[in-house]
């Protein structure tokens, strides 16, 4: 299913995830996912929230660059192998994955992806029943 | 030593009547072959034949960086290009390079100046010359190069770029004298401890120090780490290079080479020439120069200067250490840098917001250029090879227009200071003790 995260642009300077959660909170949005991509002198904080659309407001009002993405987010089992199971199917279709990331929620894990094509990447899940 | 006592030690009197012929010969080759002097003298009702004495330099018109730009690249050559043997570049105020020729008889006086300021150090014919200073289109490398050879001394061009390599060389070749900027000297030494080494294993002697502002404490310093006489050497490009003024043994002033390169001071708001002692702006006149003579260029460079006979004996004029500017000029490892340079190249990219900031420090006793921009707000993207890839062309562009790396950083938007003036945009961490 595709999903929106947001990205957001951080100087590597101490506070500044902080901040960023800070008025998540203070706006009663919740994070369900994150990760922080770096790089030597900055950052992009990327987050999947339970309001995207509030969220995005609260922080271009509080001055943070802030861009919706598409990502793909895929259920995939708690059992050994299922993600290789789901990575060989990716790596068969030819589809490389620029990031990924992994979330726990209701007994289920769900794997957050951004890929090169996303067409093909949503195809290859429709195709094969994924959702 | 003194290399051409002649010109060196010539009464102050009988100097000033060889400036003063010099002076209007040149007058009349700029005026006859320069339209844009031409034009300036004809402004003012000037003649060549109004300009007969030294004295009379007052009536004459002065030359700006700005002019430089404004004729680039070779309106202000006063001989035709075949009888141009060489060039130079160095940093415009904008994208665009400040270029000088040089005829033959220019590269000869220019390696008689050098001669005389090695001359000046001490350096003889037996001694060894490594000259640390940039090869190319900066005047430093091959200006102290030639210099060299006409003392007769051992040049091993160096340039810069590779500080171990270099080190082996020092050592193992017992070179006795260093040319290269103050701080790159302070650099080698750590880096020499930091091999293991120790300054005994060396043979070096005399160093020579230019391209930058220093102080007294830190030819302090440089003597003491390396168990050298450390001297100053004065030159801008627009004029010929280094070796428009030097030191002698007794290092109490620059001596201004001053049957070439004609000093006056003045106020940089009023242009009102100042008396000896008192601090303004260094205004040189190429007496004798073919390629592209310059009638009073101001140079920006802040000090004050004293007649009279030193010990050495010289009899030429010496001028203050340059410890400022009358301008936003930058010098970062020997290089000058523009504010407005960095700028235009920042305004040429539609990524990013006009906002910068620079930051100027010295780490290891190497300068540092940061500078801060903002990607403005469509441009960024969750990619970060994109991202990476902007940095890259920015510093690419940057490097081709500064001749010097600069480390860009991305800075959040609205988070560099939005000034009225162009002062703030600069940070210049570096403290000279």
């Amino acid at each position: 299913m595709l999903i929106k995260q947001l990205s957001i642009f951080l100087e590597n300077r101490a506070g500044r995830a902080k901040d960023v959660v800070g008025h998540l909170a203070d706006n009663g949005i919740n994070i369900l996912a994150f990760t922080m991509a770096d790089r030597a002198e900055f950052g992009v904080l990327r987050l999947i929230v339970s309001d995207t659309d509030k969220a995005i407001r609260v922080l271009t009002e509080a001055g943070f660059v802030t861009v919706a993405t598409d990502v793909v987010s895929v259920p995939c089992s708690n059992a050994t192998g299922s993600l290789s199971k789901l990575m060989t199917l990716f790596a068969d279709s030819n589809i490389s994955i620029e990031y990924m990331y992994a979330v726990y929620d209701d007994n289920q894990a769900r794997l957050i992806l951004r890929t090169a094509d996303m067409d093909k990447c949503l195809k290859l899940i429709k195709d094969n029943n994924l959702e | 030593m003194i290399w051409n006592n002649n010109k060196e030690t010539m009464p102050i009197e009988e100097r000033r009547a060889l400036q003063g012929v010099r002076l209007h010969k040149l007058v009349e080759r700029v005026y006859h072959s320069v339209p844009f002097y031409r034009a300036k003298m004809q402004e003012m009702n000037l003649l060549p034949s109004d300009i007969n004495t030294i004295d009379d330099i007052v009536k004459l018109p002065f030359t700006t960086k700005k002019d430089l730009r404004d004729n680039y690249p070779c309106q202000l050559f006063a001989v035709p290009r075949s009888e141009i043997v060489r060039i130079h570049a160095s940093s415009g105020t904008t994208g665009k390079p400040t270029i000088v020729g040089y005829t033959r008889k220019d590269l000869e006086v220019w390696s008689e100046s050098i001669a005389r300021s090695l001359a000046a150090f001490g350096v003889t014919a037996a001694d060894t010359v490594s000259v640390a200073y940039g090869y190319g289109l900066f005047t430093g490398g091959l200006g102290l190069h030639y210099g060299v050879e006409r003392l007769g001394a051992t040049v091993v061009p160096t340039s810069t770029g590779n500080t171990e390599k270099h080190i082996h060389l020092l050592r193992d070749l017992q070179i006795s004298t260093i040319a290269c900027t103050p701080s790159y000297a302070l650099h080698l030494y750590e880096v020499i401890i930091g091999l293991g080494m120790s300054i005994s294993d060396f043979n070096l002697k005399i160093g020579i120090f230019g391209g930058e502002p220093w102080t007294e404490n830190m030819r302090k310093e440089i003597e003491q780490k390396f168990g050298i006489k450390a001297y100053n050497i004065y030159g801008l490009s627009e004029i010929m290079g280094p070796g428009v003024a030097h030191e002698c043994e007794c290092q109490n002033g620059t001596h201004i080479i001053e049957d070439h390169f004609y000093p006056e001071v003045i106020d940089p708001e009023t242009h009102e020439v100042l008396p000896d002692s008192v601090q303004g702006e260094l205004v040189l006149t190429t007496l004798t120069k073919e390629g592209i003579p310059l009638l009073r260029y101001c140079t920006k460079d802040l000090t004050a200067l004293h007649h009279g006979v030193c010990a050495c004996g010289r009899t030429e004029v010496t001028m203050d250490r340059i410890l400022g500017r009358s301008d936003d000029m930058l010098i970062i490892r020997g290089i000058n840098v523009f504010p407005s340079q960095i700028e235009s190249v920042i305004l040429d990219m539609e990524q990013f917001e006009p906002q910068y900031q620079i930051v100027v420090d010295r780490k290891n006793n190497l300068d540092t250029l940061e500078v801060h921009v903002e990607v403005k707000k469509g441009y960024y993207t969750d990619d970060l090879n994109s991202m990476m890839a902007l940095k890259k062309a920015l510093s690419a562009k940057m490097k081709s227009v500064l001749s010097i790396n600069a480390d860009i950083q991305f800075v959040e938007p609205g988070s560099i200071e939005r000034s009225q003036g162009k002062s703030n945009r600069v940070v210049d961490k570096r403290v000279l003790k």
